[in-house]
């Protein structure tokens, strides 16, 4: 109960807990400043000579880590510009063109990403390597767009749902064309809603680790591939492992502390605000 | 009669348009499911392996009936239900009780809230090697340190139960999402209806059964549902940990699939066994079908 007075007890436990939840990810950040040896034979060891920026010397110093980099970021920011390019016509016409369909098609819409994304992989991968697409930035662009379209749509079919019709009518009588109708009224007004769908998207993205794992090899391979190479056994490899995580969250911890709210209301389609 | 006339054809106009403005996300999106589905239809009744010369052969249900007797099969359609069902009643119900704790007026609320949002912000692949490395090692894990320090024997906890520390790992990725739904919601709640309900002589224990329940049916619907789509899934967490070991005691569905078309490149089975994954999924999101209309009040 959200009384004004703050409550201390409530505060104590909460710290706690919230200490116990990040634990894994502090613990990373400070393994992250040791050597591949110390991370792994003195982890509690945390005097003054322990501490040392080797790990991400050691990272960055190994050219493939800027090539993992630039493909995460292909990969997050063009299929986010996909999706929305393909998903703007879409909400406006599900919101302000709808036709008796609407509830079916968007039932539709999303059912394509209820289908598990494993149900297609054999036939994606053949077809993926026919096309010679395999391994490629641009098939991991079309692959992620495609599984995050319809949640980009529900969610800014949510944020247009909320834009007063009358002002949309009111263009409309004053003989606005659809471009004219999306461009200068429904863009401006939605530009909130449209920016945290974008982010939403770009956190997906860049987490996305399907598609990113099967579908990539050497050339394509985005962060979360780099990541997954550290599973296979190769002795020491603690440190490098935290350094490389810890650049690799960064970008999207921050995006996501820094937009709960709308982050909530895009992944409940605006039920919950 | 002009006037309503001329409604009429602006209105065809406009289905029309926005049939076109429709019309390229739902190409792109049936190329990119449909398209591989009926694929996945065909793989499924033909004897098709990559690695055996030779051409792909009708052979009727046989993959589908060598599935069914194939234990690791029936055994990775359990693991999938087992993860599905009690990551979500963990992350619910800890996700209800953690927010119903963060609701509360405190000094430092933006940093906690900050720390127990931050592990759904994770690359999967980043918190699975974190968990199975630096902190469930069984030589130099912290959890290990810990034990040799009040000098008890260390669990190699993923060779014992490894499901269960998949669960785990699972757990701490999605218990802050259902956290921060349930959380925003909980602020939303009319103080002012509990207040008065108090008045009234409820009890607290009324407000949470008539007042704070009801008021989020909702969001914990959409966050069961956003988990399922998801947890039907799991995968990098499970490739970088276990493998699908030891023996198949992790292998879910989604991983036996990919197991046998990207490790054994055998089309026919992986793609019967996706077309059930499929199915399956589609039971499952039917039922929620009815739910998820009236939550997003479609």
């Amino acid at each position: 109960m959200n009384h004004d007075k703050p409550n201390y007890y409530a505060m104590a436990v909460s710290a706690v807990l919230a200490l116990l939840i990040a634990f894994p990810l502090i613990w990373m950040l400070l393994m992250s400043f040791k050597t591949d040896f110390n991370a792994a034979r003195n982890p509690l060891d945390f005097s003054l000579g322990m501490w040392t920026l080797k790990s991400y010397k050691s990272v960055f110093k190994d050219q493939a880590y800027f090539l993992y980099l630039l493909n995460s970021i292909v990969t997050a920011f063009g299929s986010t510009l996909l999706a929305l390019a393909l998903a703007l016509p879409a909400a406006w016409a599900l919101t302000f063109a709808p036709s008796a369909k609407r509830s079916g098609v968007m039932i539709w819409i999303l059912s394509t990403k209820m289908m598990p994304a494993i149900g297609t992989l054999m036939p994606i991968f053949l077809i993926y390597n026919q096309l010679r697409l395999l391994d490629t930035q641009l098939g991991l662009v079309l692959m992620v767009a495609a599984g995050n379209l319809p949640i980009i749509i529900w969610m800014l079919f949510s944020y247009f749902k909320d834009i007063p019709f009358g002002i949309i009518e009111a263009a409309r009588i004053d003989g606005a064309s659809v471009p004219q109708e999306i461009f200068s009224f429904l863009l401006p007004m939605a530009a909130p809603g449209i920016a945290s769908t974008a982010l939403l998207s770009i956190i997906l993205a860049w987490n996305e680790s399907f598609w990113t794992l099967n579908l990539s090899g050497a050339n394509a391979a985005p962060l979360t591939a780099f990541i997954a190479s550290f599973s296979s056994p190769q002795g020491l490899f603690w440190a490098r492992l935290s350094a490389a995580s810890c650049l690799s969250v960064a970008p999207i911890l921050i995006v996501g502390w820094l937009c709960q709210k709308q982050l909530v209301r895009g992944l409940t389609f605006g039920a919950v605000k | 009669m002009t006037l309503n006339s001329d409604s009429n054809s602006t209105e065809a106009m406009l289905a029309k348009q926005g049939f076109w403005m429709l019309t390229p996300a739902v190409v792109f999106l049936a190329i990119f499911s449909i398209v591989p589905l009926l694929f996945t239809i065909v793989f499924s009744l033909l004897r098709y392996r990559l690695l055996i010369p030779g051409v792909p052969k009708f052979c009727g249900l046989q993959n589908f009936i060598r599935l069914f007797a194939d234990s690791q099969f029936i055994e990775s359609v359990g693991h999938t239900a087992e993860i599905v069902l009690i990551v979500i009643a963990i992350t619910v119900v800890g996700g209800f009780l953690l927010a119903s704790l963060l609701n509360h007026e405190m000094p430092a609320k933006r940093l906690i809230r900050m720390m127990v949002i931050s592990p759904f912000f994770i690359i999967p692949t980043v918190g699975a090697l974190i968990w199975k490395n630096l902190l469930l090692d069984p030589a130099s894990g912290v959890f290990a340190i810990l034990f040799k320090h009040f000098g008890q024997t260390p669990i190699d906890t993923f060779a014992v139960m490894p499901m269960a520390m998949i669960i785990v790992i699972v757990c701490w990725q999605w218990l802050p999402f259902a956290t921060l739904i349930l959380l925003t919601s909980l602020q939303s709640l009319d103080m002012e209806q509990m207040e008065a309900a108090s008045l009234d002589g409820a009890k607290s224990m009324d407000n949470l059964r008539y007042i704070i329940l009801p008021h989020l049916m909702r969001p914990i619907t959409i966050v069961v549902l956003m988990e399922l789509l998801y947890l039907l899934a799991i995968f990098a967490e499970i490739l970088v940990t276990t493998a699908g070991g030891p023996g198949s005691a992790t292998t879910n569905l989604t991983y036996y699939i990919y197991s046998k078309a990207l490790l054994e490149f055998n089309v026919g089975t992986a793609s019967a066994a996706g077309l059930l994954a499929v199915v399956l999924a589609n039971v499952v999101s039917a039922v929620m079908a009815k739910n998820i209309k009236r939550s997003v009040g479609l």
